[in-house]
């Protein structure tokens, strides 16, 4: 990256800085100054900047890496891998149809979660948009879901959907009797259980996220569609609903990459081993129940890398293909760039 | 403004609305009736482990879905009183408070850079934290344990605020550069004629200036190590440094019998991070919004 002497000039150090002043470029009499200045500038960015990239890499990338090695072998996590299997864990992997079982339902849960939760969220924002009488409680209570941990929706979920919970009971009372399932054990139902769950808890994040998307977009567009007649639904189909269309492809992508990690509330709720024959088993459970449980680390190191590849190639395409319109995308994006 | 004279004007063809001095408005019955419905299902389910934790085992036996009666307190305060409730509420805290601190202070020096210095591998560095939103916990987890037990952190608290802090900082970069960036270069110019050097600029101006996008990232860092569940699960096996997500499921299964306090147990783990949010909700949505737009 070139920079232009005015830049740098502007951009060093602020006694330097102070001292230039009025005159912007400096003179090649600077120019020890301007080392000296340089090297602070150096000094500061790798100071501010080196204590977040080394806890980032330490925590983050290096890990990821290191699942890539582990990956290639038969190790039970002591000491260092000599096991070398090349490519059997891999095998192993796409040929176990626990795994592929479990991809599925992954795929499912992507497809279904967009399609239960997108338009809901939106109907719900447009409602919300209205200036109506306690909107701002409305919005913290949709959010509850949200913040509450999995751990409590699991546990709370669970007890609720017991054979003999209250949501049983609740059917009884009111003369549904007839509908009393087992919600979580019966593989028919089970995965539509968990979907309904996901969406509770998830929704209101949609909804905030919309109703912001919502809230941004021109007052001036709306008073000229209202001046020129048009009614409620005509400026919700005509102007919120193109306008709003980054903000929907921004949310389908963080539902997308969620839906692919899903792992706490399965686990919660159906445990370690009842999520592969009720059928909600996803790709994370089973990446803890065949390596961490068991004790198979290069295996379980294989499984996470195939997770990380098939959420890095679907969020990659998404980004080359849907994202790219609205931002550069987020692997490409520059610092503080607005879209134009 | 106009989206209000856009309601009013809504409002007035029906002849049904009316204008309050504040000028919201009373929406129609079919808005408030989705509206009530919406929020019924939000939070019924927490209603039903709030109340619930109010009821006996007996009363829950008999009729699962219905009212305390009595309402007996007994369940809250013997989950008040008990020791592992609040070791396990102090371990989450100190978490929590670490996380939090340590994500943005770290989040907000690195932002400042990206922000505000040119120099070659700014780009570089704001993809790099970028791209770690493509590393979610779930795929690391096993290495990450592997790394953790190596360092001899696990059964340590700081065996989950380190990799925390790690995973929240992407998130935090990302909300708080464009923060930085927006504060204007002549009052960074002001400053420095005044004498105030860059990092003098950073501490008067900067920190005060990008509070609003502190508060946010602080909050979804504090709220996602409170209920962090994963992590604590491989790294923690220690009972006695349980955060209160694996303390909710240690609890729910030694109780499995004792419906009524595993309820109790559940609800007071949940208050810190609502109160939280319901404090700070309005900030959230800003910065939320302002990340999304890019």
């Amino acid at each position: 990256m070139s920079e232009s002497a005015e830049a740098l000039a502007t951009r060093s150090s602020g006694s330097q800085a102070a001292r230039d002043g009025a005159h912007r470029a400096p003179s090649r009499a600077d120019r020890p100054g301007r080392a000296r200045a340089d090297l602070r500038q150096r000094l500061e960015i790798v100071l501010l900047s080196g204590p977040a990239i080394i806890v980032f890499l330490t925590f983050v990338i290096f890990p990821v890496f290191m699942a890539a090695y582990y990956g290639f072998f038969k190790w039970k996590g002591f000491g260092v891998p000599t096991n070398f299997v090349g490519l059997q864990n891999y095998i192993t992997i796409f040929t176990d149809q626990n795994f592929l079982d479990a991809l599925k339902h992954n795929a499912f849960i992507v497809v279904v979660s967009l399609v239960m939760q997108g338009p809901a969220a939106i109907a719900f924002a447009l409602l919300l948009n209205q200036n109506i009488r306690g909107r701002s409680l409305i919005r913290v209570l949709i959010f509850v879901p949200y913040v509450i941990s999995e751990v409590i929706v699991g546990t709370g979920w669970g007890l609720m959907l017991q054979y003999q919970g209250a949501v049983n009971d609740l059917l009884t009372k009111i003369g549904l009797g007839a509908f009393k399932v087992d919600w979580i054990a019966d593989p028919n139902i089970a995965i539509w259980t968990l979907m309904v769950i996901i969406s509770w808890k998830y929704i209101g994040f949609a909804v905030i996220l919309m109703l912001a998307g919502i809230q941004s977009i021109p007052d001036e567009l709306y008073e000229a569609a209202a001046i020129d007649g048009a009614s409620y639904w005509q400026i919700q189909r005509w102007i919120t609903l193109p306008l709003l269309g980054p903000t929907i492809r921004v949310w389908a992508f963080l539902s997308v990459i969620g839906s692919m990690q899903l792992f706490d509330l399965v686990y919660i709720i159906w445990g370690q081993y009842v999520s592969s024959t009720a059928g909600t088993s996803t790709m994370a459970t089973y990446m803890v129940r065949e390596g961490r449980l068991t004790g198979n680390y290069g295996y379980g190191n294989a499984v996470a890398v195939v997770i990380f590849v098939i959420s890095l190639v679907i969020a990659l395409t998404y980004q080359r293909f849907v994202l790219r319109r609205d931002t550069e995308g987020a692997l490409t994006g520059e610092p503080g760039r607005k879209q134009k | 403004m106009s989206q209000a004279a856009l309601t009013a004007r809504t409002a007035t063809r029906r002849g049904k609305r009316h204008a309050n001095a504040s000028g919201a408005t009373w929406g129609s019955p079919t808005t408030y009736l989705l509206a009530t419905v919406l929020i019924a299902v939000c939070i019924a389910p927490v209603l039903y482990i709030i109340i619930g934790g109010f009821r006996t085992n007996a009363q829950i036996t008999i009729d699962a879905s219905g009212w305390p009666k009595p309402w007996v307190i007994g369940n809250y305060t013997q989950v008040l009183s008990s020791p592992v409730f609040w070791q396990e509420f102090g371990n989450s805290l100190i978490s929590a408070v670490s996380t939090t601190v340590g994500a943005v202070g770290l989040a907000l020096m690195v932002s400042f850079v990206i922000a505000r210095y040119k120099f070659a591998g700014r780009n570089a560095m704001y993809s790099l934290f970028a791209a770690g939103l493509m590393f979610p916990l779930t795929v690391a987890i096993t290495p990450l344990y592997l790394l953790i037990k190596n360092l001899g952190l696990t059964n340590n608290l700081l065996g989950i605020i380190l990799p925390q802090i790690a995973f929240a900082l992407p998130v935090t970069v990302i909300i708080l550069v464009p923060f930085l960036a927006a504060i204007p270069k002549e009052l960074e110019e002001a400053a420095a004629i005044d004498g105030a050097s860059r990092l003098g600029f950073f501490f008067r101006m900067v920190l005060p200036l990008s509070l609003p996008g502190v508060i946010t990232t602080g909050i979804l860092a504090f709220v996602g190590a409170w209920n962090g569940y994963m992590l604590p699960l491989f790294i923690l096996n220690d009972s006695a440094q349980y955060t209160l997500p694996l303390g909710v499921q240690a609890f729910s299964s030694e109780h499995s019998v004792n419906t009524a306090a595993v309820l109790a147990f559940t609800s007071l783990s949940m208050i810190p991070a609502l109160l939280f949010f319901s404090i700070f909700e309005r900030r959230i949505v800003g910065g939320l919004s302002g990340a999304v737009k890019g």
